[in-house]
């Protein structure tokens, strides 16, 4: 094979190609937001009142000890079953709660109202398991807010919030407020945290 | 072989720089496609936890960020492996908590004081204890808005 002179090749357009790719990629680019679990924290109270008394059975406990197990109600479980087992035992509708789903059992929640999940921890629990307990209660609420969403509004809870914090929606915002509201107050969410004890 | 040594002749040809601008703008788009914006530069190890319920943080002006986790290599020399607080760009002190989070807020409008989250960007093998430490300074910085980030994913994943 004989090699020939290669003709010159005119890079005058490259630079237009470059920069249309540039701008195509200034347009789509989003730069990543962080996303995680949002929480209130308690005020500090100066003198702790009195806790107003709590019926044993509309407490539920979950402990997470210093090897990373996890006990509900003083029994062990894996993580995978503690969704249902907060759905259980929020939605149960002991008395007083026309929209209840559950078996309305009398040794649990009498309703969501007055149903408290009260999630404890030493302080050797690590933080992974922390974070994979919060997310399972916090799903077992937003699977409830999510169904009476869908039922009376025809809309998911979750998809509402997102809507609600969307500085984009087009909607009617303070509809949407009420309506969330509405759904919040229906199963308030009520997690309780204690300081983590000291280990005897 | 014998291809490559054909041709001794003396005059160098021009080098053909026609190909400079793919080079230089391939570097350019790896670079854009890999880059994650961080403002500030970790010195501890933070492999968040896997959480799935997650909801975006909003306006990122209003976001006060605390680390933790263990030292990174380079530095557990001079600080130990044991886990520890990163405010901003140094090492911190839980007693250092309560004077970074005024100051965020002093920093900010007045109307906007109350809209700030603290997000806690703590890594997964962080023990509660500390964790339960830098909540109860922020109870007491009455900053109580926070957001455990985490990232998108299988919360079962955390347990292995």
């Amino acid at each position: 094979m004989a090699k020939r002179s290669a003709p010159e090749v005119n890079a005058g357009s490259m630079a237009d190609i470059a920069f249309l790719l540039l701008i195509f990629f200034l347009v789509t680019t989003t730069i990543e937001t962080d996303a995680g679990l949002n929480r209130k924290l308690p005020p500090i109270e100066d003198q702790p009142e009195d806790p107003p008394p709590l019926k044993k059975k509309n407490i539920f406990q979950v402990l997470i000890n210093q090897n990373n197990d996890i006990l509900v109600e003083d029994e062990p479980m894996e993580i995978g079953n503690i969704r249902q087992a907060a759905i259980d035992f929020i939605d149960n509708g002991g008395q007083d709660c026309d929209y209840c789903q559950g078996k309305g059992d009398p040794a649990s929640s009498d309703n969501p109202i007055k149903a408290v999940v009260s999630l404890q921890h030493v302080r050797e629990t690590e933080y992974a398991t922390y974070i994979a307990v919060q997310n399972e209660l916090v799903a077992a609420y937003n699977t409830l807010r999510n169904r009476e969403a869908q039922r009376l509004f025809g809309e998911n809870f979750t998809t509402m919030e997102a809507n609600f914090n969307d500085g984009g929606y087009e909607g009617n915002k303070e509809s949407l407020e009420e309506k969330i509201t509405q759904i919040r107050e229906m199963y308030p969410l009520k997690l309780s945290e204690a300081e983590p004890k000291e280990r005897e | 072989m014998s291809k490559f040594k054909k041709k001794k002749s003396g005059d160098l040809p021009a080098i053909s720089t026609a190909s400079l601008p793919d080079i230089v703008f391939m570097l350019l788009f790896f670079f854009m496609v890999a880059t994650t914006m961080r403002e500030t530069t970790l010195m501890i190890q933070n492999d968040l936890p896997f959480a799935d319920q997650v909801e975006k943080l909003q306006k990122k002006d209003l976001v006060m960020y605390i680390y933790a986790g263990k030292p990174s290599a380079r530095y557990q020399s001079q600080f130990g492996t044991e886990a520890r607080i990163q405010l901003n760009d140094k090492f911190a002190d839980i007693g250092d908590i309560k004077q970074f989070i005024l100051q965020e807020k002093e920093s900010k409008r007045e109307e906007l004081q109350n809209k700030l989250t603290t997000s806690l960007k703590v890594d997964q093998e962080t023990n509660m204890g500390l964790v339960s430490d830098i909540k109860y300074e922020l109870r007491k910085a009455e900053a109580y808005r926070i957001n455990y980030t985490t990232r998108t994913g299988d919360a079962a994943q955390n347990m292995q």
